[in-house]
């Protein structure tokens, strides 16, 4: 296994589990099970263990490892600083181990094949792929300046298809020259990766590589920072040429540029930061600066914010394989009540990810009535409808 | 089905009891060189009641208990010896109540070092409590239990002296209030009454499981700086430590010795914090102990190091990072220590044979010392990392471990937190009437012999 000989340098003092400041428990799934195993330096010693034949593995073991959200708090957290930005990358290469010998639990299975058969997690059509794009004036890319990137939960997702909407008609109002793929967008391969499944990541990778190339793509814009994330880390080890943003990065460009200027909205928000936005890619202005930019708009924080920010639950896979769960102490359950701490009336969020994890906790912790989840660009084009 | 862990599951819920492999190994062992032993199940309760519950089951069961702070004691004091029950006690975090005219604080026993650093400075800002070095996870619970120390401690002595009351729960069930809280609605202090708080503090969980605990907050002045003073010759620390400690102005102070960067092998670098409301008194204590301490620099025995403030930090962080870097050294994610509590004019002894033992075990030397009260002892520190993936390392280490217990143990000193081979140490040298106290009061307590068995007994 990659990272094999760093595994065992672990020393366990667990302040990987903690914020920046100690006041809460950060790392999501520790928070909710808090047994040892479910920490990152417990999960290092088990994979230590598994690798040395201490362990045999177990569905209990994959579980351990596939509820790691890959949030990269460990990895900002952790003292150690000749290693600690592996941690993440160790946890994927142990679940790239089970890939390899078929010992991975049942909904990471049927999320890869659904990937391979489909090309999408909800083994939709891919006719269908372009379909939330209808009435929005967007239009194929065709030597545009930027290719607007959906991904799969923009564009399938209920929810997600909303904010991609939305981002839509602000990138036509701006007057953008900027086109989409539709049924031609492939899944970006983000989900797969962190899943350890290395091969099709790879395939991915280069379907997206090549089609943007032969398109002559220069600068995508992403709906979804983990689709950012992989594109902007990743693709350009398989010879991607292209500059890739988030559309929070885009929307504050435009409002300078005064391409867009939003309008009043008397509204106190509070904003969560994408894990893939945040920690693994340090992007925490350009989403307040879109928010500010709104007359009106309160910006309250949260208590855990920025690198400190706790996870939606929704990463490392588990937004499809649902291996971290719900439940009140649930990462989505904890940060909605954390959120509704500040008074808030609504939770902005930049990742359509984010967006179906909350909207499903504030159901279950029954906040409906105090709360409501919007997306940053759903905000934006709202105040401009006046 | 296992009538044992159907119960634990009754009284915590399926989330918190296991009875797992990966639980198992993993409570089976920690970060030191102790060889792992297994328990049974592993059990995460989140009130006293839960606890109480569990050791009623265990007094019925015959089965023992092991109860777990922070799983940071390096020593394997939380290692359960003959299997039985890890209580993994973290999820007993909350901090109850703050009485800040009174400075206390009541939390449950499972409460973090740092959860508990980062409530008080949130709400708090006036007030702060000793923090270890150890990483912020250790708990308030496990650090008085093994008579912990921190960064004020040169001031107001262990951390288990700083405990105003408890609330227990006996090896036989009872919950049991210790100190004015057994009288009182207040936890304000162990005086007036009869201190039973002594039946639990350094026991290491074997006379019962705390729950709640009344700790002693202080005043926090925030503005911080460190003094470092260097030296060349251990015979001059006791004096230069009493000339410091006179003054009455120093807070923290330490002293570390190590061969890494070059030019400080062979020097003794004192580390004096000092703080201040304002720059003015930060002043005054910089120039009183620098006066304290003119005739060592007149005569070119010692002085003042600079040190950049970016560089500071490392020595005035709480708690503080650096320590567990110390497990990569050997980019093999391992220390242990001896830490030994004994007089401050024991240093140079100590440094000495501190030197000896890594030359002879083939390991580097690191040397630290800590002043507890007024130099009314300290706690004499070597330690060695070692790689756990190399076991005959891990054996190197292992071997420098019990030949410094015994080292120290012959200069008149007592290992701290000391695992199972070095608490027979102690236990061999112990006054025979003492130790059959320590027997009877274990048996007056704990019929069933159920509380973490194997620690404190003689083989």
């Amino acid at each position: 296994m990659q990272y094999a000989d760093i595994v065992h340098r672990c020393f366990r003092c667990g302040y990987c589990n903690f914020t920046s400041d100690f006041q809460d428990f950060n790392c999501p799934t520790y928070n909710k099970y808090r047994m040892l195993s479910y920490s990152p330096g417990g999960r290092m010693w088990l994979i230590n263990a598994w690798l040395n034949k201490e362990l045999q593995w177990s569905e209990h073991f994959a579980d351990i490892m596939y509820s790691c959200a890959t949030c990269n708090n460990c990895v900002e957290e952790c003292v150690q600083n000749k290693f600690n930005s592996y941690l993440s990358e160790i946890f994927i290469a142990a679940r790239g181990e089970m890939v390899e010998q078929g010992l991975v639990p049942p909904t990471v299975r049927d999320y890869l094949k659904n990937i391979q058969l489909s090309g999408n997690p909800y083994r939709a059509p891919a006719e269908d792929r372009g379909k939330w794009s209808e009435g929005s004036g967007l239009t194929r890319f065709q030597n545009d300046e930027y290719l607007y990137y959906v991904g799969c939960v923009g564009s399938y997702d209920e929810r997600g298809q909303k904010m991609a909407l939305a981002l839509g008609k602000l990138l036509i109002k701006a007057g953008l020259s900027v086109g989409i793929l539709g049924s031609d967008e492939k899944c970006d391969g983000n989900e797969v990766r962190v899943l350890g499944e290395s091969m099709l990541f790879e395939e991915l990778a280069r379907q997206n590589t090549d089609q943007f190339a032969q398109l002559g793509v220069k600068k995508v814009i992403s709906l979804s920072p983990h689709a950012f994330n992989v594109m902007k880390k990743y693709y350009p080890d398989y010879g991607a040429g292209f500059d890739t943003l988030h559309y929070t990065q885009v929307l504050w460009e435009l409002i300078k540029l005064k391409k867009l200027n939003p309008g009043q909205l008397e509204i106190r928000v509070t904003y969560h930061d994408p894990c893939y936005l945040g920690r693994h890619n340090g992007e925490y202005r350009a989403p307040r600066k879109v928010l500010q930019s709104i007359p009106g708009l309160s910006l309250v924080e949260m208590r855990r914010n920025r690198k400190d920010s706790f996870c939606c639950g929704g990463g490392g896979g588990n937004f499809f394989t649902d291996i971290l769960g719900s439940g009140p102490d649930s990462p989505a359950a904890v940060r909605v009540k954390e959120a509704v701490a500040t008074g808030a009336e609504v939770l902005a969020v930049a990742c359509p990810n984010c967006a179906k994890m909350f909207e499903d906790a504030i159901k279950v912790e029954g906040l409906e009535d105090r709360l409501q989840v919007r997306d940053i660009a759903e905000l934006v084009l709202e105040s401009l409808k006046d | 089905m296992d009538r044992v862990y159907n119960a634990l599951k009754e009284i915590v819920g399926e989330r918190f009891v296991s009875n797992q492999q990966e639980e198992l190994y993993l409570y089976s062992r920690d970060p030191g060189t102790m060889d792992p032993v297994w328990p049974d199940y592993v059990v995460m309760p989140a009130s006293t009641e839960e606890v109480q519950k569990i050791v009623m089951l265990a007094n019925q069961e015959k089965i023992p208990l092991v109860p777990q702070g922070g799983g940071l004691v390096l020593s394997g004091l939380t290692i359960p010896l003959k299997g039985g029950i890890l209580v993994d006690m973290k999820r007993m975090n909350r901090i109850i109540e703050v009485n800040k005219n009174s400075r206390y604080v009541i939390v449950e026993a499972g409460c973090s070092h740092g959860l508990l650093q980062s409530y008080l400075n949130q709400n708090y800002p006036d007030l702060r409590h000793s923090l270890p070095d150890s990483p912020p996870i250790s708990t308030v619970g496990g650090n008085v239990c093994i008579h912990g120390s921190g960064h004020l401690s040169q001031v107001y002595g262990f951390h288990s002296d700083m405990v105003n009351g408890m609330e227990v729960v006996l090896p036989t069930g009872e919950i049991c209030k210790i100190g004015s809280c057994s009288t009182s609605p207040y936890w304000f202090a162990r005086a007036p009454l009869p201190d039973l708080a002594g039946l639990f503090l350094g026991w290491f969980g074997t006379t019962g499981i705390m729950t709640k605990i009344s700790l002693k907050l202080y005043p926090h002045k925030r503005m911080k700086d460190v003094m470092l003073f260097l030296t060349e010759n251990p015979e001059y620390i006791s004096d230069i430590i009493y000339k410091v400690t006179d003054t009455e102005v120093a807070e923290d102070i330490t002293i570390s010795c190590a061969p890494k960067p070059d030019w400080m092998d062979g020097f003794q670098l004192t580390s004096i914090a000092i703080v201040g409301r304002n720059k003015a008194e930060l002043d005054f204590k910089f120039r009183t102990i620098r006066s304290a301490l003119a005739s060592y620099i007149d005569s070119r025995e010692g002085g003042f190091m600079y040190m950049p403030p970016a560089m500071k930090h490392n020595f005035t962080e709480v708690p503080l990072r650096s320590t567990a870097r110390f497990a990569d050294v050997k980019k093999g994610g391992g220390f242990e220590y001896v830490g030994a509590i004994m007089p401050v004019d024991k240093f140079p002894d100590a440094y000495r044979a501190g030197h000896e033992i890594a030359q002879r075990c083939e390991t580097t030397y690191s040397l630290s010392a800590r002043i507890i009260g007024r130099a009314h002892c300290m706690m004499f520190s070597c330690a060695y990392a070692f790689n756990r993936a190399d076991k005959a390392d891990v054996d190197r280490a292992k071997q420098a471990l019990h030949e410094t217990n015994k080292a120290v143990l012959e200069l008149g000193g007592i290992p701290w937190k000391a695992e199972f081979p070095a608490q027979q140490l102690i236990l061999e040298r112990m006054d025979p009437n003492t130790l059959r106290l320590m027997e009877q009061v274990r048996k007056l307590m704990d019929p069933n012999g159920i509380m973490n068995p194997g620690n404190w007994e003689v083989k």
